[in-house]
């Protein structure tokens, strides 16, 4: 594998970033229409986010039902707030579709559904289906003889569901290899840190064990995690499927945030609101 | 080295009995037939193809044969997956894995994605005999026909399953078959009747109709013989499709005859029999109504044409519950 060629440049880098801004401003400004939303969830994953819709995945703007595109979904379907504003700016949805978020009737709701929205390639909202659809989905282009990747992104808390790993065997048993699993490693889930409420390491070690490839990343370092995705997608040799463990902090880019699990849900009033704006507009990541 | 042992003709081992069982042939060769007309059919079955006869169809097309293992809820999320690709999926375990096991995945991904998924649950109701309460589904049609966008199918027997699974390729939402376990006595020959929706009646009676599904119409067409060699007029519908239910056919029932008995191999809450009581309540006829099936209870143990016999669901028991409805 060539490293140094998988590298993006820095004009890549620098747009990466911007993309990844707009996700967390974006995520704030549809929570307040809300009045309560997943921001923390949101800011572990949004260079994850990034990197794959505007650099590593297949995709063709405005053509949100593509047969070749490539396919992402979430395991952790309350990070849908985050993803509904890149799938207006890829001109999947309408960005007024944003404006109404969660209001009566609105196609757009706190977890995705692919009935509903254009570009969600599957719907989600009880953990741990995800990486069972995503499976469906590598085997059927395989069988139907497409080579579109399937990426699914899973939180840490959702290693505890038992069918995440009936899906891991199946993946590997049948060399799955244009399947990349993502677990956002932020270490929280709602009733605390997944360590204390039903530990999950070693994670590499039963990935490995489960017969994937493995592969470990600073979820936020926006260089390594395009590098690694970008091979991985690129790798037509592999023979089996792929999990990056992506380090992340929980509330990336708002320091309070990153400090108290609390936020994994809440709501944030104008003022405080502002103040978090600023901070991303401030703060590199 | 083992030397070969010489058993018994009698002894006789699960898989290779199956292999000969002209009753399981029904859903692997009616999957066939839909590859050979060119749908993107894909099979797939959790640890039982030997129960399912899935083995059949695996041979034939092993590229569109998927085995999931003991991995049921895998099974169906993936089976939803695949159908976004454009896939035909049929995937089949046990009705009480399927049914109840599997409920939230067939709710979430396959009934409110609306996604041409097919289930089919097998050996259904009591069948599985002495096997147990893990092994029986007597809740399955309740748990199923409760998911908005399901439709639920519940065959007499091998041909009109074969005759619904035809059916399917041209039916967008997503199915729940629920089907018997491949030793079921027959009612149809090839090329049954089966229209999604649609009741077929077989007798029209003014003082009873009985109106079943799946295994016990077999049993209610033979009761309706004894019932009327005792000058009773009888009816008896086969109701395939649980949900969409055909209204009319049970409004049609409810005004020719006297009392209506529904018959099924499950809980009297929640199957055919509340879902015929729910048109009756709904249209305001005075019709009455009797549910007769298992009487929201765990069933025993005992070989099936036991369990049939102790539950009434055979033909002598279903005429005794009958008369005994009639009489008062």
């Amino acid at each position: 594998m060539r490293l140094g060629q998988d590298a993006p440049t820095s004009g890549e880098i620098a747009m990466l970033r911007d993309k990844a801004r707009h996700i967390r401003l974006e995520t704030i400004r549809l929570i307040e229409i809300a009045k309560v939303g997943h921001y923390s969830s949101v800011f572990s994953c949004a260079e994850i986010f990034a990197a794959l819709y505007y650099d590593v995945m297949r995709l063709r703007r405005g053509e949100p039902h593509w047969p070749d595109r490539d396919r992402f979904l979430m395991g952790k379907g309350h990070a849908a707030v985050g993803l509904f504003p890149v799938l207006a700016d890829l001109d999947f949805i309408g960005r007024d579709m944003l404006d109404g978020y969660t209001r009566l009737g609105s196609p757009l709701g706190d977890h995705p559904d692919m009935t509903k929205v254009p570009g969600v390639d599957f719907s989600s909202g009880s953990i741990g289906h995800a990486l069972s659809n995503g499976v469906g989905m590598a085997l059927g282009g395989r069988m139907s003889g497409r080579d579109f990747n399937v990426f699914v992104m899973l939180g840490d808390g959702e290693m505890q569901e038992g069918q995440v790993w009936e899906a891991a065997l199946f993946a590997a048993h049948n060399r799955l290899s244009r399947l990349v699993a993502i677990v956002d490693r932020n270490g929280y889930q709602l009733d605390g840190k997944v360590d204390d409420v039903m530990g999950v390491e070693s994670l590499p070690d039963k990935w490995r064990a489960f017969g994937w490839e493995v592969h470990e990343v600073d979820g936020h370092n926006l260089s390594a995690l395009t590098a690694l995705l970008r091979r991985l997608r690129a790798d037509d040799a592999r023979a089996r499927p792929a999990c990056v463990i992506a380090r992340t902090i929980k509330g990336k880019g708002v320091s309070y945030m990153e400090t108290e699990p609390g936020w994994h849900l809440g709501y944030l009033a104008p003022q405080d609101a502002q103040s978090a704006v600023d901070e991303i507009l401030s703060r590199e990541i | 080295m083992a030397q070969a042992q010489v058993l018994s003709p009698d002894s006789w081992q699960y898989r290779a009995l199956n292999a000969v069982n002209p009753g399981l042939s029904y859903l692997s060769d009616a999957l066939i037939d839909l590859v050979k007309a060119g749908h993107p059919v894909v099979a797939g079955s959790a640890d039982l193809q030997y129960s399912n006869g899935l083995n059949r169809f695996a041979q034939a097309y092993p590229d569109r044969y998927v085995q999931f293992g003991i991995s049921e809820q895998n099974m169906v999320s993936a089976a939803a997956g695949l159908a976004t690709t454009g896939m035909m999926p049929f995937v089949a375990t046990f009705a009480s894995f399927l049914g109840l096991l599997c409920c939230e995945q067939i709710r979430m991904d396959v009934a409110y994605t609306r996604l041409p998924v097919r289930l089919i649950g097998h050996h259904t109701g009591i069948s599985l005999g002495f096997y147990g309460t893990s092994h029986h589904a007597t809740e399955d049609i309740s748990t199923m026909r409760a998911l908005a966008g399901l439709t639920v199918v519940s065959p007499a027997d091998g041909p009109q399953l074969a005759s619904a699974i035809k059916a399917s390729a041209n039916w967008p939402e997503p199915i729940y078959f629920r089907i018997g376990r491949g030793r079921d006595p027959q009612v149809y020959a090839d090329g049954a009747p089966f229209e999604f929706g649609r009741a077929i009646v077989h007798a029209e009676g003014s003082d009873l109709t009985l109106i079943a599904c799946g295994i016990t119409l077999h049993g209610a067409l033979a009761a309706a013989d004894a019932l009327r060699a005792e000058g009773l007029s009888v009816g008896v519908i086969d109701m395939p499709t649980i949900k969409p239910l055909d209204r009319d056919a049970v409004l049609k029932a409810a005004g020719q005859s006297r009392l209506l008995m529904t018959v099924e191999e499950h809980n009297v809450l929640g199957g055919l029999g509340s879902a015929v009581a729910e048109v009756l309540a709904d249209a305001g006829t005075g019709t009455r109504l009797r549910r007769h099936g298992i009487y929201d209870e765990y069933s025993l143990i005992a070989p099936p044409t036991t369990l049939y016999a102790h539950y009434k669901l055979d033909a002598a028991g279903i005429a005794d519950v009958a008369r005994e409805f009639i009489k008062h």
